[in-house]
């Protein structure tokens, strides 16, 4: 158990490539942070660097108090969780688990027992003695966190741990992940593209874009209240629609929007904030033509091409609305649904 | 799953198509392999006039003969130095390249060099080296007290030889280690590292077992390297002598043969030798199917 912090971090690789270009963060002992972004953005590389798979170019590396910047990555204490699981193909799943154990010097029995309180804990004991080979992908993905939790390190590293399953076991191992975080409380530093499981697990989102930190923040301050343009489109599903202001219409005076912080020229509104029928609040409107009707079950996606946008807007409604292609349509939105932006610096305006 | 299948308008364009190749298998190894089995049944006078039918007797003889039990142990200790030697060498060699990154390719450019180098070649260059008058080693170790003369001794012959052959079979396993090596997924060392496994560890209790396809594959391809295709490097450098130390299977039955001039011992040796590489393949398609360990 102990608290990660990150100082003024960063990587070049050689060419004067910048992966990583400074990044300031203090993970508290015992919190899950998920670092998200898209591919590129250096998530993995900031995660090697902490795991010391990478070295660090510049900046300063503390586990606990403890300055690790050259230290070898078996002396930082930390465990890992590799996207492609990287068990060991000749060793039985016993012996996986042991092979850290055995290489620190644990005694036979301690060892023993260890395991096997892992193997119960993920519930693969029955499959202690096969290879890893004989497993499903949701079973060596077990395998793999048992590994690293046998041997109850600092702290936990996942580098995309669930990208390789289906969509149904991804969900089910990630509320298993989020389960056993909250049981074990070992500090965890989680790495992900996809922004729902950054959601989902995090008690802290850390939002990175080329290599730089763009928002800190617990999931739903992020979902809120998005600091840039940038993080506003990456969480989120579907994305947020960006707007030129000129496109909302004030409900009673018909002209365009006024009362928007200084700056503030497009205002994000999130696919469920757009409704076709109008709210009780006062409320802006906006006009546009059905492009596409996407029907998903429980909801539906309208693609609206509002005047000369490029993109198209995405709105998302539950049920299926009386709606026709090629229909124009007015949609409703509510004053504190719009995020406003401006487009040069990309930044939220206003406090 | 579907393979595809060709069908040819006639019967005749598949088999003319097959036929260079039969034509070459045929004339060139099932009619010598046949007529050494034929040959190793008879014996000729010493003037090649007569042919006379003796059945197993060229065998019976051979496994009485002290010089024949001889060549066996003496190839038994050749193939076995210098697969050791050439796969160990070729093994570090791997390993060391493997680290590397921008280096890497020039240097398995210039280790795969002697493979491209004929036997005989390769056994001059190391007759020279060894050369007891005028060699660079003998001169080195004459400084050190030791008297190198693989001409009258048989230790020294064997290890001159076993040298040569080992060091033209190294490109070949390096190669072979290294592509081992990279398709070990990197994820696997740097997991063993988080583990607490030091890079000598980690190369032994993981490198080195997820290796052992290629390892089983290329100590049979170099056992039967040594026992079949050194005959260049002996014939170059020993000649078999001193006093047979240094007579493998294979030269002995071009000795008895082309030197000897006993036709029907030469001819049952070499079937003796078929016997062995075919036992060899067997072996090795046996296990390579199974993949051993993993």
């Amino acid at each position: 158990m102990a608290s990660i912090t990150l100082e003024r971090l960063k990587k070049t690789y050689s060419g004067n490539v910048d992966a990583v270009r400074g990044i300031d963060l203090a993970i508290e002992d015992g919190e899950f942070v998920v670092l998200v972004g898209p591919s590129g953005c250096g998530k993995s590389t900031l995660l090697r660097m902490v795991a010391g798979l990478e070295t660090i170019t510049d900046g300063t590396l503390k586990i606990g108090d403890k300055v690790v910047n050259h230290l070898e990555p078996a002396e930082r204490d930390i465990a890992m969780v590799f996207q492609n699981y990287a068990l060991y193909p000749h060793m039985t799943v016993y012996n996986n688990l042991a092979y850290g154990l055995k290489n620190r010097g644990f005694k036979k029995d301690d060892i023993e027992s260890r395991v096997n309180t892992a193997a119960k804990m993920l519930e693969i004991e029955d499959f202690l003695q096969r290879k890893p080979r004989q497993l499903s992908g949701g079973q060596r993905q077990r395998v793999a966190m048992g590994r690293a939790l046998v041997r109850e390190p600092a702290a936990f590293l996942f580098d995309e741990p669930l990208s390789n399953l289906d969509a149904k076991l991804r969900v089910q191992m990630r509320v298993e992940i989020k389960q056993l975080q909250r049981r074990l409380k070992t500090t965890s530093l989680y790495v992900t593209h996809d922004q729902l499981e950054a959601m989902t697990l995090g008690d802290r989102l850390v939002v990175l874009n080329a290599g730089e930190i763009e928002q800190v923040g617990t999931p739903m301050e992020i979902f809120a209240r998005p600091a840039t343009m940038f993080v506003a489109e990456f969480i989120g599903s579907p994305a947020m629609n960006m707007l030129p202001l000129e496109y909302l219409h004030d409900q009673k005076s018909g002209g365009v929007l006024t009362n928007l912080p200084e700056g503030t020229d497009t205002v994000g509104v999130r696919p469920d904030d757009m409704h076709l029928t109008p709210p009780d609040m006062p409320y802006l409107t906006i006009e546009g033509t059905l492009m596409l009707f996407e029907a998903a079950g429980a909801e539906s996606h309208l693609y609206v091409n509002l005047a000369s946008s490029e993109q198209p807007t995405v709105i998302r409604t539950a049920g299926q609305p009386p709606v026709r292609e090629g229909e124009t349509l007015r949609f409703y939105v509510t004053r504190d649904a719009l995020h406003p932006f401006n487009s040069t610096t990309r930044k939220r305006t206003g406090s | 799953m579907q393979t595809k299948r060709m069908t040819f308008p006639g019967r005749f364009l598949p088999y003319a198509l097959l036929a260079p190749q039969v034509i070459i298998t045929l004339i060139f190894f099932i009619w010598p392999a046949g007529k050494a089995m034929y040959q190793s049944l008879l014996r000729e006078d010493a003037f090649g006039l007569r042919t006379t039918f003796v059945g197993l007797e060229n065998f019976a003889r051979l496994f009485r003969d002290g010089d024949y039990l001889n060549s066996l142990s003496v190839t038994a200790v050749f193939a076995v130095g210098t697969t050791l030697i050439s796969m160990s060498v070729a093994l570090l060699l791997a390993s060391t390249v493997n680290r590397m990154i921008r280096s890497r390719s020039t240097y398995t450019t210039l280790l795969v060099w002697p493979y491209a180098i004929a036997p005989a070649i390769a056994g001059v260059l190391w007759w020279f080296i060894f050369n007891p008058s005028i060699g660079i080693v003998p001169y080195l170790l004459d400084m050190v007290g030791y008297n190198w003369n693989h001409r009258t001794s048989g230790n020294d012959a064997m290890l001159l030889v076993v040298l040569a052959a080992a060091w033209k079979q190294i490109s070949y396993n390096f190669l072979f280690f290294l592509a081992g090596m990279q398709s070990i997924p990197q994820s696997l060392i740097e997991a063993a590292a988080i583990d607490g496994a030091s890079p000598m560890k980690r190369f032994w209790t993981i490198v080195f077992p997820l290796l052992t396809p290629t390892t089983f594959f290329l100590m049979v391809v170099n056992v039967v390297y040594a026992m079949f295709d050194t005959f260049g490097i002996i014939h170059a450098t020993t000649q078999g002598g001193p006093s047979q130390a240094t007579n493998t299977l294979v030269y002995k039955v071009y000795a008895d043969g082309f030197i000897g001039l006993n036709l029907g011992s030469s001819a049952a040796q070499s079937v003796i030798l078929m016997v062995i590489v075919i036992l060899l393949t067997v072996v090795q398609f046996r296990f390579i199917e199974r993949r051993v360990n993993y």
